[in-house]
């Protein structure tokens, strides 16, 4: 039983979890949400770009595109928030004076985002039968109104499970910013239990923490397959057989 | 339906080619205003092509264009698109918008028009097809016929001056074809001039003004119906009609 008790003291002391449950609430949970949101949002948009540059018909976007995605995205991520954390926290510094690293922080993850992001954005647009373009362009669209009206929504739509794993991931990475040294109130949720469990000897704390991620992602997991089963399977609704096709075009005779 | 003043199209010499693969040698089509030609001929003899160079989806390696007597070639491609509609095999109709939004998207993109204007001409055209009560559901809840006759609304509604038909009844069910070709039927009867590629030998017959049978990216033959289905001139037009009728 001293076994037991003693893993029950290590992983589960409620009393030490209390103890840094307003500091994950206060401090950590609306730094990771930052984290995660800010990167989110920017990976989303230059990610995009990048889906349609590596889609372009101009070779040198396309080359920029694919060298940007098989940096970002074939490097750790922590070699990544530390490169742009530590080599560019000097120069922010020289630049605007400050010298908290958490802008550096959503920008590397950002950078690691949008290369992912714009692979499944171009997965996605290029998942498009080429007959959508082809009718778009037939109506008289031209081209870069056919991608944004009718074959890009398309694709975005299909690839909409994979965008929303890229978030829970996004949660998860932004735990690894504590490599580049954050100030008490910039603490994530990782490193606020973190701390705490090193202060106390115990790992309740990170126990903790990861409660707080666990209630992020796993909503977020089942939003995935609640979307990728509304779209494989729609809102059912059966056709109907086809009764007009005996009495249509009367009207045209008019 | 309004009556269209203009829409005779004529290609001279149209040639293209895909590489090595040398598609379309040499074709002359003419289409006098509110007449149907139809294009048959057997599969991958560029009949699809040429319908994509009409129209330049895809352009011409050589030769001319005209509409109404005049070259279109230097047009910009997409205006010149907005008065050729064009119907597919495949209905492309777009599956992320209603019925509704399908037909009055151009409308109010390229036509300009206030939502109301186009909701209303949409769903006159939907009319038109026996197909308003479906304007507010996903493509993808309709049969094949449906989405075609949606289709053929969606490219009626820009008031083209002359229609494309690629093949629009090869991919549907055998009891949905009659529909949509009765459809097709009326538009030719109510004047619009249209070029109808199709394997349908009973429409090509009973309803096109003049028939055009290419093989080999190559016209062969060309003429009235009457003359091309009774009377073939050449071996390969006639081992055509004697494969498919």
């Amino acid at each position: 039983m001293d076994a037991l008790e003693q893993l029950g003291k290590t992983f589960f002391d409620w009393e030490a979890m209390a103890a840094v449950l307003p500091d994950l609430l206060t401090v950590g949970l609306p730094n990771t949400l930052m984290l995660a949101l800010a990167s989110g949002i920017i990976g989303t948009v230059v990610g995009m770009l990048l889906a349609i540059m590596g889609i372009s018909r101009n070779r040198v976007f396309r080359w920029i595109a694919r060298i940007y995605t098989d940096i970002f995205r074939g490097l750790p991520a922590v070699v990544i928030i530390l490169l742009i954390g530590l080599g560019l926290g000097p120069i922010l510094r020289q630049i605007t004076g400050s010298t908290s690293p958490y802008p550096l922080g959503i920008l590397a993850l950002s950078l690691i985002a949008s290369a992912y992001i714009g692979e499944i954005f171009r997965s996605g647009i290029q998942s498009v039968e080429k007959g959508q373009l082809e009718a778009s362009r037939a109506l008289g669209f031209s081209y870069s109104a056919s991608m944004q009206l009718v074959v890009v929504p398309q694709g975005v739509r299909r690839v909409l499970p994979a965008l929303v794993n890229q978030f829970i991931s996004l949660i998860k990475e932004s735990s690894l910013v504590y490599f580049i040294g954050l100030v008490a109130s910039e603490r994530e949720l990782f490193r606020v239990g973190n701390d705490a469990a090193s202060n106390t000897g115990n790992l309740s704390p990170l126990i903790a923490a990861g409660l707080f991620y666990l209630c992020l992602t796993i909503p977020l997991t089942h939003l995935v397959n609640f979307i990728d089963n509304r779209l494989r399977v729609g809102k059912k609704q059966k056709p109907e057989p086809d009764e007009l096709a005996a009495r249509i075009g009367e009207g045209a005779k008019a | 339906m309004t009556t269209i003043e203009s829409g005779t199209l004529t290609g001279r010499n149209l040639h293209l080619s895909f590489g090595t693969n040398h598609v379309l040698r040499g074709i002359d089509l003419h289409v006098d205003q509110g007449t149907t030609a139809s294009v048959i001929g057997p599969s991958g003899s560029g009949k699809s092509t040429l319908l994509r160079v009409l129209n330049r989806l895809i352009e011409p390696d050589q030769g001319d264009i005209l509409l109404d007597g005049r070259s279109v070639l230097k047009d910009n491609p997409d205006e010149l698109r907005r008065r050729i509609g064009m119907v597919f095999q495949q209905f492309n109709l777009f599956p992320h918008k209603t019925v509704l939004d399908n037909v009055s998207l151009a409308l109010r993109k390229l036509r300009k028009m206030s939502a109301d204007e186009a909701r209303e001409k949409a769903l006159a055209q939907l009319d038109l097809v026996g197909l308003k009560h479906k304007a507010d559901v996903r493509p993808g809840n309709l049969s094949g016929g449906q989405q075609q006759r949606v289709a053929i609304a969606r490219a009626l509604a820009m008031d083209p001056e002359v229609m494309f038909f690629d093949e629009a009844t090869s991919a549907l069910d055998p009891e949905l074809v009659k529909g949509v070709l009765a459809l097709m039927a009326d538009l030719a009867s109510a004047g619009m001039t249209m070029v109808v590629v199709t394997h349908e030998m009973g429409f090509s017959r009973n309803v096109s003004d003049t028939v055009t049978f290419m093989d080999g990216g190559v016209v062969v033959e060309t003429g009235p119906p009457a003359a091309i289905f009774d009377d073939p001139r050449t071996p390969r037009l006639k081992s055509f009609l004697s494969d498919v009728l």
